[in-house]
């Protein structure tokens, strides 16, 4: 399987403070790779990193191309789109507009109403909010606009900043069961931070780990799991 | 009746300019949190230019038109090298700022024109139409700034460009996500401040007459509108200036000296404002947290 994003000596800081330090992390072309690592282990700060949402030294490369520096919109165009930590909604705008907003970077506006559709198969709880104000949508299903908002700007590799967090496990089962849809059916590349370790590896090929924003262990995801400190520190087994 | 008519009239025609004053000084609130107090000046200036512009011969619609061309532009220029690079700097270097574009207009314009009152002309006929009801002026500017209402609510509603902005007013982080140009939106804001102002500087200076500090009673009006109406909400903004209009204009004609006006006008804002402190319909956002 071939690369689709791969950072080399990837440096994140704010302001003064540096939050990682030199990383080296690639996801593959259509797979699943999990960034894990405990609270304040720079995770979140590796994907802004990737959309330059912070500033970084280093080499970020996408498709063969290097990104680092250009700005975030235009990461946008070359075909990332992030799912934030805290997702992001737009609360006063309806979940379509949200939507809308998801496809505003796409110049084949011939085929947005398809994806419309296309989200609302996938996320059935949104097409029956459709035109509701997204502040009064609950928490999973404003996590699920948040993924579908990704989507509609068509991207090749989806970064996700704990999709899971605050869901109850009925609800992450569910969404889990649909980004794994979406990787195979759609070929989208995914990069998945989570705190929930059991469930990221679950679903990912590859995994790294993270400590004080250095990567620890990396590797195949079932190795990943069977590693003892791993085990230990985030399996709880 | 008949008295009681036109001055409802009036007063929705003075109502129309502080709501095209509000919804620009609410059209840079909601995407920069910043209240932009030279948006007076502004609009002033840009009468200036329409005046100078009418003095050479060009029919007054086709000034008109350059004018709130030549506004937007001025707006976004004003955006991009004043304001955006203290964007992040202490709220009072941004004040200063706002002071700056406020002095820089005010005697520019003094400078270039001149500080004697100017008289400005209507664009519409004198006999008026509607008899005693109604001047063609009072007609002419509810139609226009009704007309340009539309238009931006058109804009903001129905079209990318719109949807972005109003984006842009709710969560800039997730804006920069979607692959929207923050900055140019932020620009754009302000030339659509600047045009909106400069429409309501040419209905106004036929009846305030032209000089450096015809807005400046405007201005207070705008603001008080916007506040009443709720200042992060557009279209509330606009409804609370027209109320404020017609009830400030029947205030001053039945019931205080007309020099009252504008305090009795405040004081009544204050009271409502006690009830209700996001204004008349000052949005609240439903969110669950
Ligand atoms: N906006 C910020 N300004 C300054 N420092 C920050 C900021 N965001 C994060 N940091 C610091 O950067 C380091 C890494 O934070 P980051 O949010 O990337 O961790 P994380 O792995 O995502 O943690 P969590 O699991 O809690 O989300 C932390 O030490 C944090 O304090
Ligand atoms: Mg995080």
């Amino acid at each position: 399987m071939d690369t689709i994003l791969q950072t080399r000596d990837l440096h994140a800081s704010y302001g003064a403070v540096e939050a990682i330090h030199g990383i080296n992390i690639s996801v593959a072309n259509g797979g699943i790779t999990a960034l894990l690592g405990a609270n304040g282990a720079g995770k979140t700060t590796t994907l802004r990193s990737i959309c330059q949402t912070v500033s970084t030294r280093g080499e970020i490369e996408f498709e063969g191309e290097r990104i680092d520096g250009l700005s975030t919109e235009a990461i946008v165009r070359a075909g990332i789109a992030h799912v934030p930590d805290g997702r992001g909604t737009f609360l006063g705008l309806s979940v379509e507009e949200n939507l809308r907003l998801g496809a505003y970077t796409r110049i084949d506006t011939q085929n947005i109403a398809r994806d419309f559709d296309r989200m609302y198969d996938y996320f059935p709880r949104l097409k029956e909010r459709r035109t509701q104000q997204a502040g009064t949508l609950s928490g999973g299903e404003q996590q699920m606009l948040a993924i579908a908002r990704a989507l509609m700007s068509h991207p090749r590799l989806l970064l996700l900043d704990e999709p899971s967090f605050g869901l109850a496990p009925i609800i992450v089962q569910e969404l889990f069961r649909i980004m794994q849809e979406i990787n195979v059916d759609r070929g989208v590349s995914m990069l998945l931070v989570e705190q929930n370790a059991k469930l990221a590896l679950d679903v990912a090929d590859t995994a790294f780990l993270m400590e004080t924003g250095e990567i620890v262990t990396s590797g195949d995801a079932a190795i990943v799991k069977e590693d003892e400190t791993v085990r230990r520190a985030y399996l709880g087994y | 009746m008949d008295l009681f008519i036109h001055q409802l009239f009036t007063g929705l025609s003075n109502g129309a300019i502080y709501a095209s004053m509000a919804l620009a000084i609410v059209m840079i609130f909601r995407t920069t949190n910043l209240k932009n107090f030279a948006q007076g000046e502004m609009a002033m200036f840009s009468a200036f230019i329409a005046w100078w512009m009418l003095g050479l011969g060009v029919p007054y619609w086709i000034a008109f038109f350059i004018t709130i061309a030549v506004s937007f532009v001025i707006g976004v220029l004003a955006e991009r090298i004043l304001i955006r690079p203290v964007m992040n700097a202490p709220l009072l270097s941004i004040l200063i700022v706002f002071f700056g574009i406020f002095v820089i207009l005010h005697s520019l314009a003094g400078w270039i024109f001149g500080y004697e009152v100017k008289v400005f002309p209507s664009p519409f006929p004198e006999e008026a139409v509607f008899g005693t009801y109604i001047t063609n002026h009072e007609l002419g500017t509810i139609a226009i700034v009704g007309a340009m209402l539309l238009a931006i609510y058109a804009f903001l509603n129905f079209t990318k460009t719109g949807l972005a902005m109003r984006g842009v007013a709710e969560n800039q982080a997730s804006c920069k996500l979607v692959g929207i140009n923050v900055n140019w939106m932020l620009g754009l804001g302000w030339g659509l401040a600047a045009a909106i102002g400069a429409v309501a500087g040419m209905l106004i200076a036929p009846v305030v007459y032209l000089d450096p500090s015809m807005m400046s009673g405007v201005l207070i009006y705008g603001f008080a509108g916007a506040i009443l109406g709720g200042i992060d909400n557009p279209w509330g903004a606009v409804v609370g200036s027209l109320i404020l209009g017609v009830v400030e204009n029947l205030l001053g004609t039945y019931v205080i000296e007309t020099e009252l006006r504008l305090s009795v006008a405040l004081v009544l804002i204050i009271a409502i404002l006690l009830i209700r402190p996001n204004g008349i319909f000052g949005r609240t956002i439903v969110s669950r947290v």
